[in-house]
């Protein structure tokens, strides 16, 4: 299958397979005007399978949120055709605004607008709670 | 300027210091009486809650000081749908310390990162209580004269006690406490308890459904009541109630300085028939709470 070269944009590789759909929608790619390639199920030789998404701008990435997703994600930057950079995002210890509790006795559940945190618990297990009721993030 | 949201947020030194304040206060009683004059507890209870309420309310008059608040949240701006946190700014306006009750679980936290004055969580929702796990550790230090080296029980609803949950995480931070955790399958202690406590901290214990056979190895036991309002199905409720009754025939097995300890209200899970076995502990801790919460205002207020 082929794409588009990207001359000035953003690879964002090594994303888990399965993955690449929730973070296109995180990322609210579907928001930007550039092209943006969703590639499923490549083959990997690290990790048989994986996601990636191809950004055809160089725009702002929340990292703590690549990091939340897997922290072995690549971020590539592209300028003039070529790759400039290289990223890890590393696992964050909060992440706000971006999952939601799910627990309907969470003060959550019932104050609209307040923001949804979690915090890093376990990082070998990368388990996440929410910083009001301590329910794992799913 | 500091909150009590969780029991975790204290080290283990401060909780000792908060036991040690709160056994001067019980020997010496009028130097606390003066402490907090003009300084005023708001109690912010959006449920109703009398024992907690009550026994912050008396603590803060022990020490000298006032106390304004709500019982119930529809004699509140809540009922006209103000958010906790704006609640939090007004309160800090008219007060110098805040205990706030609410069936949200965070509802507390969500208080302390708007407040400008101190908050204690006194309890939300089946998440924390901090100061019943508080009263319990006093309770236990004033009946067996340490907090280590024993073997705790815990009976009843281990699934849904929030006051267990957070007993277990205190308890277990001392050396040489071993649980046993007695509960039917239903209502046994939940994975994140197991995970994050237990084996987390490598702490020796067993569970088992049968208080009987438990019972002579305990040094404490901790009684829990099956609570409705933790039950989806009413049906479950009635079925699982009463499978945890203590009896005076089952204490024949009991070790002669066993502490009884209950959070309270009961039920009938512990018959009236213990109340006057010296064993029997639970109304004692009820004043406990009172002596820890003044040990607690006064930390978190800074007076000395």
């Amino acid at each position: 299958m082929l794409i588009g070269t990207i001359v000035d944009g953003i690879v964002i590789d090594h994303i888990p397979a399965g993955r690449g759909m929730e973070l296109y929608k995180y990322l609210e790619l579907d928001k930007l005007d550039c092209e943006v390639a969703l590639i499923k199920n490549a083959s990997s030789g690290k990790r048989g399978r994986k996601d990636i998404l191809k950004i055809n701008e160089v725009i702002d990435l929340n990292f703590d949120l690549l990091g939340y997703i897997d922290p072995h994600i690549t971020v590539n930057i592209i300028r003039g055709g070529r790759r400039v950079e290289k990223r890890h995002p590393e696992l964050p210890e909060t992440i706000k605004g971006v999952i939601r509790c799910k627990n309907p006795r969470c003060i959550t559940s019932v104050e609209q607008e307040l923001e949804h945190i979690f915090r890093l618990t376990d990082r070998e297990k990368r388990v996440y709670r929410c910083i009001y009721c301590d329910t794992r993030a799913k | 300027m500091r909150s009590l949201i969780d029991i975790a947020d204290l080290s283990v030194q401060e909780i000792d210091e908060l036991i040690a304040k709160a056994e001067d206060i019980i020997a010496n009683p009028d130097k606390y009486a003066e402490k907090c004059r003009r300084k005023k507890l708001a109690t912010l209870f959006y449920e109703p809650s009398t024992r907690t309420r009550l026994s912050f309310e008396s603590a803060m008059l022990e020490l000298g000081g006032q106390v304004i608040g709500f019982s119930e949240a529809q004699s509140s701006s809540a009922a006209k749908g103000e958010s906790v946190a704006d609640t939090a700014r007004v309160i800090s306006c008219f007060a110098d310390i805040i205990a706030m009750r609410h069936p949200k679980e965070g509802a507390p936290l969500v208080a302390a990162m708007n407040a400008s004055i101190p908050v204690i969580n006194a309890g939300d929702g089946g998440h924390n209580h901090p100061t019943q796990t508080l009263t319990d550790l006093l309770t236990i230090k004033r009946e067996k004269g340490r907090l280590g080296h024993m073997t705790v029980g815990c009976c009843g609803d281990l699934k849904f006690g929030r006051t267990v949950h957070s007993l277990l995480g205190a308890m277990s931070r001392y050396e040489g406490v071993d649980f046993v955790l007695i509960s039917p399958e239903e209502l046994r202690i939940p994975e994140h308890v197991r995970s994050d406590i237990l084996a987390a901290r490598d702490i020796k214990y067993r569970e088992t459904e049968s208080l009987s056979e438990a019972m002579p190895e305990l040094d404490v036991l901790y009684m829990t009541r099956v609570q409705r309002e933790r039950f989806i199905s009413e049906a479950d409720y009635v079925r699982l109630k009463d499978t945890y009754i203590l009896t005076p025939d089952k204490l024949v097995t009991a070790k002669k300085d066993l502490s009884i300890l209950h959070p309270l209200p009961r039920v009938n899970e512990i018959s009236v028939a213990i109340d006057s076995d010296p064993r029997a502990c639970y109304f004692k801790q009820v004043l406990n709470g009172k002596y820890i919460r003044m040990a607690l205002i006064l930390k978190l207020l800074e007076v000395e």
